[in-house]
């Protein structure tokens, strides 16, 4: 027969400080190892929006990412009128030649500065890039130096707000207005028109990469391989969305660092919640003894005193919980290919139940020996136990 | 100190809850230790002797804007310079670029200038020579070589994509580096030749060599000013600090760093604070007996906050030596050529260990110390728990 539950939870409770203590270490560990899922989960949020299914991106064949790219003009040319790709409301392909660069922004209050995606475009670029739209000032006009920031960068960096002169390349450009993505990518980027921008960076031949548009999702796939097979044209070509979801890549070492991190605190809290039931066990011998007498089999001791080892570490992932909550929302940016990429802790009911199956796995381990060690006591010497 | 004996014969009573608590505490300060040494490698550490003597210029606006080649006379004429170094980043691609070992990093350098600078790399005399004078030779890094099974005569075929065109670079030498060598160098001739007219000037950094440490900040100051109202405004940095700032490209690394620092030391304190909790109320009624015996309140706090540092100095201590195998770890990963000088063993951090783990204990001891030598003689020896 089993020992019922509340003897656990009332044990628990009787020995509340010792409880809180070790669950609250439980509950960081916990709430390490879900602030840093918590994280990447952002980060892949963030590009699994910013991506849309319809969208073509073509780069240099192999490149890892726009950065690296290299797409010619005279390789667009020939790109542009492919069949397959969507017109635009005046009857031109729906395709932008791009060019990606970085520049350097100080954020406030610190002395360092922090590389900025700079993408100059053409005009159907902005046409097909639905989730974006301005929020305050104007869109650039075609050849001026005039850019567009988005609305992270206005918000972390004084030097990007409307108004304010960048320096570039090698000119001036002046921020007219602010864009807005919700929550993608283009967030942290500034635009400005394609022909300025190459000038400006002395690359008016050599851009990075173009961005085209199928009719819709399901002629996209199509579209994405006669690109890739076109031997004329030699470049590669993927789905926006299958770009986006590659680049979570750089949140990796963050991801395989937090892990650690917490496995390594995870050890260091099952040596202190086997602590604390060793504890509980030695101050319980009498009860012990008692249950035996009562006729409770040492399976059922066992598994009580387990119980009560992953009901302790439970406790401890559901504070955790609640902490990791506190990050929930926050922003902060990542380098992902050279620049800055901003985005906001994301906790997802899926990470926080892996978080109390965590604790409690880790109370399993460290309730097992003194669960054992209750068990294997012999009843007389239990009884007589002070 | 008369009392050290009877300290340590409590804590080793429990001998298994000592050693649990020993040990969860060494886990988690082998953490702390690493943490502390990366902090202190960033922030706080001076560089090592070579690293002090390098300064990196770049365009002001950010290492994708190059800077004209004709800096490079201007640099070396500044008092103090010894050198002044090309060193661009070359990008390119090695095979499928999606597999992220492929993208090991690659610069186009002056090869005569690349071993003076970096004085701490060796590489064989005649390995270094044929660097020098065939222009399609490259250096690699032992780590390079070890990874991908490169020897001399090897050619890597890279694509250039920064700098288009089919490059092949023949292994003329393979150098050793104390830190992380996962990198490629080769001659600047190389690919200027590729390039049209117009982009041969083009530099990424260049890499200056000064004569001595103290004039770092005067010297890079110098640099900068000498450029400031030109087409190409620049910015100098002690190495250290750019390599920091390129770090820090991955992120907020303080932020982090300092988060889970701060969650760990709590954990210690929590873990510590339980331990000493259970040991002091199971003891009781032996401070009574020891107050009975004329041990008076300040003693038996002393006793018990004695026990509770000895507890977590050990634990500090053990977690320190821990820390130095995962640092050395760090530091041969692929993360390691980005760090700045690393100490795998160093007295200080040690120090700072050891003594933070004692605080800790102390700090985690107060309140059960302060209830066990208050509590009245006649209720202590009552006391049954």
């Amino acid at each position: 027969m089993a020992i019922p539950l509340s003897y656990n939870l009332r044990n628990l409770v009787v020995r509340r400080t010792t409880t809180l203590m070790t669950a609250l270490g439980i509950a960081l560990t916990v709430a390490v190892l879900l602030a840093v899922l918590a994280l990447v989960n952002g980060l892949r949020v963030t590009l699994a929006t910013s991506g849309d299914p319809r969208h073509v991106l073509v780069t240099r064949k192999g490149a890892s990412s726009e950065l690296t790219s290299l797409v010619t003009r005279s390789q667009f040319q020939d790109l542009k009128f492919k069949p397959g790709i969507a017109s635009g409301g005046d009857g031109q392909p729906l395709a932008s030649l791009e060019l990606i660069s970085i520049i350097s922004l100080e954020a406030e209050g610190s002395g360092t500065g922090d590389n900025v995606t700079i993408r100059g475009l053409m005009p159907a670029g902005i046409v097909m890039r639905h989730n974006v739209r301005i929020i305050a000032g104007r869109w650039f006009r075609q050849g001026v130096n005039e850019a567009v920031v988005g609305k992270s960068l206005s918000d972390q960096y004084p030097a990007a707000r409307i108004g304010k002169k960048l320096r570039m390349g090698r000119a001036d450009w002046e921020i007219v207005g602010v864009m807005d993505a919700g929550r993608g990518a283009q967030q942290s980027e500034i635009w400005g028109d394609l022909n300025q921008v190459s000038a400006d960076w002395n690359r008016i031949q050599y851009l990075s990469s173009a961005l085209v548009e199928a009719p819709d999702a399901a002629t996209a796939k199509a579209l994405v391989n006669s690109i890739a097979d076109d031997t004329r044209l030699d470049v590669g070509a993927e789905l926006e969305t299958d770009y986006f979801a590659r680049q979570t890549q750089f949140a990796e070492p963050i991801e395989y660092t937090g892990i650690f991190v917490a496995i390594i605190m995870a050890i260091g809290s099952s040596f202190a919640a086997m602590n604390t039931m060793y504890a509980a066990v030695a101050r319980r011998a009498r009860e012990i003894g008692t249950l035996r007498v009562l006729g409770f089999s040492k399976l059922s001791i066992l598994t009580s005193f387990w119980v009560e080892s992953v009901l302790l570490a439970g406790m401890g992932g559901v504070i955790g919980c609640l902490l990791v909550l506190l990050v929930n929302g926050r922003t902060t940016s990542i380098g992902a290919n050279f620049s800055q990429l901003t985005f906001a802790f994301h906790v997802t009911p899926l990470s926080m139940v892996a978080g109390v199956v965590f604790a409690i796995a880790l109370g399993s381990v460290g309730g097992l020996f003194p669960a054992a060690a209750a068990a294997r006591k012999e009843i007389l010497s239990a009884l007589r136990e002070i | 100190m008369r009392f050290l004996p009877l300290i340590l014969r409590n804590s080793w009573r429990n001998r298994r809850r000592t050693l649990l608590t020993i040990a969860s505490i060494g886990v988690s300060m082998c953490l702390l230790g690493v943490m502390i040494a990366m902090y202190s490698a960033f922030w706080l550490a001076k560089p090592k002797d070579n690293q002090a003597l390098r300064l990196v210029v770049r365009n002001r606006v950010s290492l994708a804007v190059f800077l004209p080649i004709a800096y490079r006379q201007q640099i070396e004429r500044i008092p103090g310079v010894r050198l002044a170094m090309v060193d661009t980043w070359f990008g390119g691609q090695y095979k499928d670029a999606r597999e992220a070992r492929n993208n090991f990093p690659r610069f186009s350098v002056e090869p005569e200038k690349l071993f003076p600078l970096f004085a701490e790399w060796t590489i064989p005399e005649d390995q270094k020579q044929a660097f020098i004078q065939e222009r399609t030779a490259c250096v690699i890094g032992r780590d390079l070589a070890n990874a991908f099974n490169f020897h001399l005569g090897d050619r890597i075929p890279i694509q250039g994509d920064i700098f288009p065109g089919n490059f092949e670079f023949t292994v003329r030498g393979i150098f050793e580096a104390p830190a992380n060598s996962d990198v490629m160098y080769f001659n600047k001739e190389y690919i200027a030749q590729a390039m049209p007219e117009r982009r041969r000037g083009e530099v990424d950094t260049f890499y200056v060599l000064i004569d001595d440490p103290q004039h770092s900040a005067a010297i890079a100051d110098a640099i900068d000013a000498q450029f400031r109202n030109s087409t190409s405004p620049t910015k100098t940095e002690s190495e250290q600090a750019f390599v920091i700032g390129f770090l820090s490209m991955l992120g907020n690394v303080r932020m982090f760093l300092v988060w889970i620092s701060a969650a760990v030391m709590f954990t210690i304190l929590l873990v510590s604070a339980n331990t000493m909790a259970m040991s002091v109320r199971e003891r009781v009624r032996e401070v009574g007996v020891l107050k009975t015996l004329g041990f008076t309140e300040g003693t038996i706090l002393g006793l018990i906050l004695g026990e509770a540092v000895a507890i977590s100095v050990a634990g500090g201590a053990i977690g320190y030596l821990i820390s130095t195998v995962l640092l050395k770890g760090v530091e041969r990963s692929p993360m390691g050529g980005f760090l700045p000088a690393l100490r795998v063993f160093d007295p200080l951090i040690a120090a700072v260990c050891i003594l933070l783990a004692g605080l800790i204990g102390l700090v985690s001891s107060l309140v059960p110390a302060m209830g066990a030598s208050r509590a009245p003689i006649v209720e202590a020896l009552r006391s049954t728990d």
